[in-house]
């Protein structure tokens, strides 16, 4: 079972919502699908994210995948930590391994996304 | 077939096994109408008469002139000890160490040519390698272009007009912009890097620079203001790209102490045959800071499953095999044997052997310099080189042809290697290395003096004049 | 196992003693340097190591013996032709005139090699169908690099600049998309149909008019002819697109598919695999590209020129103002043609289509030898490779393709290619070549059918291979988390030394 505060893509991205401000990452699937992580390539603080734009790269041994946006807004964060510890992404991806912070531009964007039950099934499909 | 082991009986185990009689049912899945018509190429070659066939053909190269000739691929003493350990079949008949448990000869070998060549760059990290000097710098362009996203790469005349050349290709794929730095007209400063110049260029703010190429020494042999280029690309915000000679580094300000950001060169001095042309070696080597930029291979030290130190490719998600589109290049083959002849010559050589290999150049250019001074020949530029250096001969191209005649390879002349620059038509770009010898420079002189006699350029006051020499 | 045994070695750092080696050089006189300015010189010297000449020459000796080559046992490195290297091919490129030829230096005295290179780009012609070919490119990817900036220049040449589509099969090789994007392109991946070959639907649906040119390895990196190859260049010509051909898999086609002829516009040459030029260790290559009609213009300078007189000379640059240019330095990796020349030489054009027939043969033999025992997912005559699966053995055991393939080693083999193609699960690429006895190949195929058995009733020592090599299975993520990527004095922060 995913944490029930998150909505989720299809893509295996999760947000939590906190007013205004989106926290990101990559849901603890997506993270054991890739195996151990090794890098984590993200946006810098300003940039402006398009909902389902790319907002940067995570890398484990001998695979490589996009991060894309839940939501759409501007970057206020990034996990800084990750550029040093990028095994927190497999170890803690709900908590620690968090990638970026934004500020949402528009809320109605989360009902798009998956709800906990809903991206569970999906996860259970694959 | 002159290498394969079948006899008919294996051939017919094989197709029984299969249940065909003849390999052509294997082919069927060839529409008819695209099959190939038959090979038209001369009769397969019996052993010996091939070996005769390739002696004819080597032996109709003039190789053993006494020879001037530089400009990019340099003729050194290479301890035979080099090649020997690279006729061993596991370095060269193994394939790129994917599997590193049956690969820590070669991944070793080239960690310790990351280490090697990082210490005389004074650089951090160094690629496995690249396909040439030019390659390189052409990648190095590439990387600046990408870190600093920005389309616009200044290159000065003093980096080899085919390295200019090369880079003018790779950038050609993106829409980048590759400009030319002109080199400094005449004055104490003349055939080295146009400051003002590049100030200039980098002054136009709507088109930003991602990057300043400079060579060290430059292809006329010059000594640039390396640390002054550096400081310039740097203040408007742009990576500095040096394109250094790996000799010379035992002698020279490494790149990594003048601020170059992205280092590149050809590694053909250290130990690598001149071969028309290849194989060579690119060196690419980088700061810290571009480590996910630099394109190629990277071999990283690690431990197995019991602790012990090994060795293993690493940061491989930057590259083709598994970015595919996204990769930083798309190079895969490189020059792993050619690495491993530069680290079999360093280490056979020694820090001290390569710094007299550097000394010893520079001593036998001055002493080519004089030879030249007495007859009256003087040099182009007048600034300092260390082994290389052009000097002014009327009718340039034709000299150099005479003095093959006399069994001497005049270097080259600068309206070949340069045809678009007038300053540099009279121009004989020479050089000398610890292999050059009196005798050889002695027969250069004679030579070069009896042809300017003959066509009447030889002024006798000019000898007196410069008598002394310009070193 | 050959390595079996052999120690690891200390680095090169920590064989150093202060004072070791010397003897090679002369002393330069003692005032060499005297005249260069001091804010050029280098004030600390590079910290390089001191060694004896024993030292050095045990050093690499004891490296070498932790490698596998091609010499040392079988290598059915799929997609890598890991063919025979003739030892007259490396003495003939040492030929001291051919090795000590400077690359500037002036036509007249390098008429010998000239020659070869004509001859070579002349059989590489016929070999291919093409028209003309280029020996510049250092290797396959640049090569390819070569080929898709001539299709730019083509073109744009037209007027036709809108071309910004390269359109790749999903089974290619990465190299094809990483040049596609280096040229400036977009890529488009086209999935694969059901039997492994192109999916001329999805082709036909993907051509337009913003297609500069589509990348078609054939035989396919599964090793399957392309047999809709004909109506698929059709598809691309009447797009306005231009065919490029990945040459990798060559050594399957030789006397029986000559793509200049099948209507491909351009295609590179992997000398190192088809010519047998020996690999290395990851080079030299060398990347010959053929072109047809089309882009001759287009071709990089400086070509070799055949003179009224038959001598030979190279172009000068601006020569060809079409030209895209020049791809590196000087002529090209001249001592690998060497090598391809002489293999050339001595095979004849018979034999070189019977390189191809013997290759297909063992690659069909060994396939046969192990149906049933691991998955076929293509079941149709390959040419000089193919995939074999793991899949239903991880399904039943566990035990993975990877685990196969370290297997191997405790076997005397180098593992086959792994997960490539990427689009079959458990995949192994297995490429026998031409110059393998049938023993081998029973031997390698006894024993992938006795691993197989092992992953079913012992998978431990399947899971915990290899033992016999001189490394167990590396911590690769660490490798890639903190880089060790050099040396750095004796900080005492290396692993300690081996024994």
């Amino acid at each position: 079972m995913v944490p029930t505060d998150l909505r989720f893509t299809k893509d295996h991205e999760w947000v939590r919502l906190d007013g205004d401000v989106a926290t990101v990452g990559i849901t603890e699937f997506a993270a054991s699908q890739l195996g151990d992580i090794v890098f984590v390539e993200l946006p810098a603080v300003g940039a402006t994210l398009a909902q389902a734009g790319t907002f940067g790269v995570v890398e484990s041994v001998k695979a490589v995948s996009d991060l894309f946006a839940p939501v759409g807004g501007e970057v206020r964060e990034v996990n800084e930590e990750l550029s040093g510890q990028p095994e927190l992404v497999n170890s803690d991806p709900y908590g620690a391994g968090w990638m970026i912070r934004l500020h949402v531009a528009d809320e109605a964007q989360l009902g798009e996304l998956l709800e906990p039950a809903a991206y569970d099934a999906l996860v259970a499909e694959a | 077939m002159p290498y394969g082991p079948h006899t008919p009986e294996e051939r017919g185990k094989m197709l029984a096994a299969l249940g065909i009689d003849s390999v052509d049912a294997l082919f069927a899945d060839i529409p008819p109408e695209l099959r190939s018509s038959p090979l038209r190429l001369p009769p397969a070659e019996p052993e010996l008469e091939l070996a005769a066939r390739l002696e004819r053909l080597a032996s109709h190269n003039r190789t053993g002139l006494a020879s001037f000739l530089g400009a990019g691929a340099y003729r050194h003493y290479v301890p035979p000890l080099v090649d020997q350990v690279l006729l061993r079949g596991e370095w060269y008949t193994a394939y790129t160490p994917y599997q590193p448990e049956v690969s820590q000869g070669t991944l070793q070998s080239i960690y310790e040519y990351e280490s090697l060549i990082a210490e005389l760059l004074a650089m951090d990290v160094v690629s496995a390698s690249h396909y040439d000097g030019a390659a390189a710098t052409a990648e190095a362009s590439l990387m600046a272009c990408r870190h600093t996203k920005r389309s616009r790469v200044l290159v000065s005349r003093s980096v080899h007009p085919q390295y200019r050349q090369t880079m003018a290709t790779y950038m050609s794929g993106g829409d980048l912009d590759l400009e030319e730095i002109p080199l400094v007209a005449d004055g104490p400063a003349a055939g080295t890097t146009d400051l003002v110049a590049l100030e200039r260029l980098l002054a136009d703010t709507a088109r930003p620079v991602a990057g300043v190429v400079a060579a060290q020494p430059s292809v006329l042999g010059l000594l640039e203001p390396m640390r002054a280029i550096g400081d310039a690309a740097h203040a408007a915000g742009a990576l500095f790209v040096a394109v250094v000679e790996p000799v010379s580094l035992s002698v020279l300000e490494p790149p990594g102490r003048y601020g170059a950001d992205i280092a590149a060169g050809e590694g053909q001095p250290l130990g690598i045959p001149l071969g028309y042309g290849g194989p060579y070696l690119g060196i690419l080597a980088s700061t810290e800071a571009l480590v996910r930029q630099i394109p190629g291979r990277l071999i990283g030290m690690t431990t197995d499953l019991d602790g012990k130190r090994a060795y293993v490719m690493t940061l491989r998600a930057r590259e083709q095999d598994i970015r595919r589109e996204r990769a930083a290049s798309n190079i895969c083959t490189n020059q792993a044997l050619l690495a491993l002849a530069a680290s079999v010559y360093l280490a056979a050589i020694g820090p001290h052997g390569l710094r007299d290999v550097a000394a010893l150049g520079a001593a036998r250019a001055a002493e080519l310099a004089d030879a030249l001074a007495a007859i009256g020949v003087e040099r182009l530029h007048p600034g300092p080189y260390l082994n290389e250096f052009a000097v002014r001969v009327p009718n340039a191209v034709e000299l150099h042809r005479r003095l093959l005649g006399h069994g001497v390879l005049a270097g080259i002349p600068l309206a070949e290697l340069e045809p678009d620059d007038p300053a540099l038509a009279e121009g004989l770009l020479v050089c000398a290395t610890e292999v050059t010898t009196s005798d050889e420079i002695s027969l250069f002189a004679w030579a070069l003096r009896e042809q300017l006699e003959a066509t009447g350029t030889v002024a006798g006051e000019r000898v007196l004049a410069t008598a002394g020499g310009i070193r | 196992m050959s390595v079996t045994g052999i120690k690891l070695q200390p680095s090169l750092f920590e064989l150093s003693r202060p004072g070791r080696g010397g003897g090679k050089i002369p002393h330069p006189p003692k005032d060499a340097l005297d005249r260069l300015p001091a804010d050029q010189r280098r004030t600390e010297a590079p910290a390089l190591p001191e060694l004896s000449e024993p030292e050095v020459v045990r050093h690499y000796v004891n490296l070498s013996q932790l490698n596998y080559g091609v010499d040392t046992g079988f290598y059915p490195l799929g997609s890598c032709t890991m063919k025979w290297n003739p030892k007259l091919n490396e003495w003939a490129a040492r030929l001291p005139g051919f090795a000590s030829l400077h690359p500037l230096a002036p036509d007249e005295t390098a008429q010998g090699t000239l020659l070869l290179l004509w001859e070579l780009e002349a059989a590489l012609c016929e070999i291919t169908g093409m028209k003309a070919v280029t020996l510049q490119p250092a290797a396959g990817a640049q090569g390819e690099l070569t080929g898709i900036l001539m299709i730019r220049a083509y073109h744009r040449s037209r007027g036709d600049v809108e071309r910004d589509e390269v359109l790749v099969p999903d089974s290619s090789h990465g190299t094809n998309p990483a040049t596609a994007s280096m040229a400036g392109y977009r890529t488009i991946t086209i999935p694969s149909a059901a039997d492994g070959g192109v999916d001329l639907a999805a082709f036909r649906a993907a051509l337009g008019p913003r297609t500069a040119a589509v990348m078609i390895t054939n035989p396919s990196t599964l090793g399957l002819f392309e047999s809709r190859v004909g109506e698929l260049l059709a598809a691309v010509h009447e797009a306005g697109a231009l065919a490029y051909m990945d040459g990798a898999n060559l050594n399957a086609i030789m006397g029986r598919f000559k793509p200049g002829e099948a209507g491909f516009d351009v295609m590179h040459i992997n000398v190192h695999k088809t010519f047998s030029t020996p690999h290395g260790g990851g080079g030299p290559g060398a990347g010959p590209v053929g072109v047809g009609e089309r882009l001759v213009p287009f071709l990089p300078f400086p070509r070799v020129l055949r003179q009224a007189d038959s001598t030979f000379r190279l172009e000068r640059p601006g020569e060809r103002p079409t030209s895209i240019g020049r791809m590196r330095s000087f002529v090209g990796n001249t001592g690998v043609l060497v090598r391809a020349y002489a293999y050339i030489r001595a095979h004849g054009g018979a034999g070189l289509a019977e390189v191809s027939e013997d290759a297909v043969l063992a690659a069909n033999y060994l396939k046969r030898r192990l149906e049933g025992v691991y998955d076929i997912p293509y079941d149709r005559p390959c040419k000089h490779e193919f995939v074999a699966s793991a899949a239903t053995i991880k399904k039943e055991t566990g035990i993975r393709t990877l685990d196969i393939a370290k297997r191997l080693i405790d076997y005397g083999y180098h593992p086959p290619t792994v997960y490539f193609p990427l689009i079959v699960d458990e995949g192994m690429l297995i490429e026998p070549t031409e110059t393998e006895s049938v023993e081998t190949l029973d031997d390698f195929a006894d024993a992938l059918i006795a691993i197989a058995r092992e992953a079913h009733d012992d998978p431990q020592v399947v899971h915990a291979a290899p033992s016999t090599a001189p490394v167990k299975r590396l911590d690769e993520t660490a490798a890639a988390r903190q880089p060790n990527l050099r040396w750095r004095g004796m900080t005492g922060a290396q692993t300690p030394c081996p024994d």
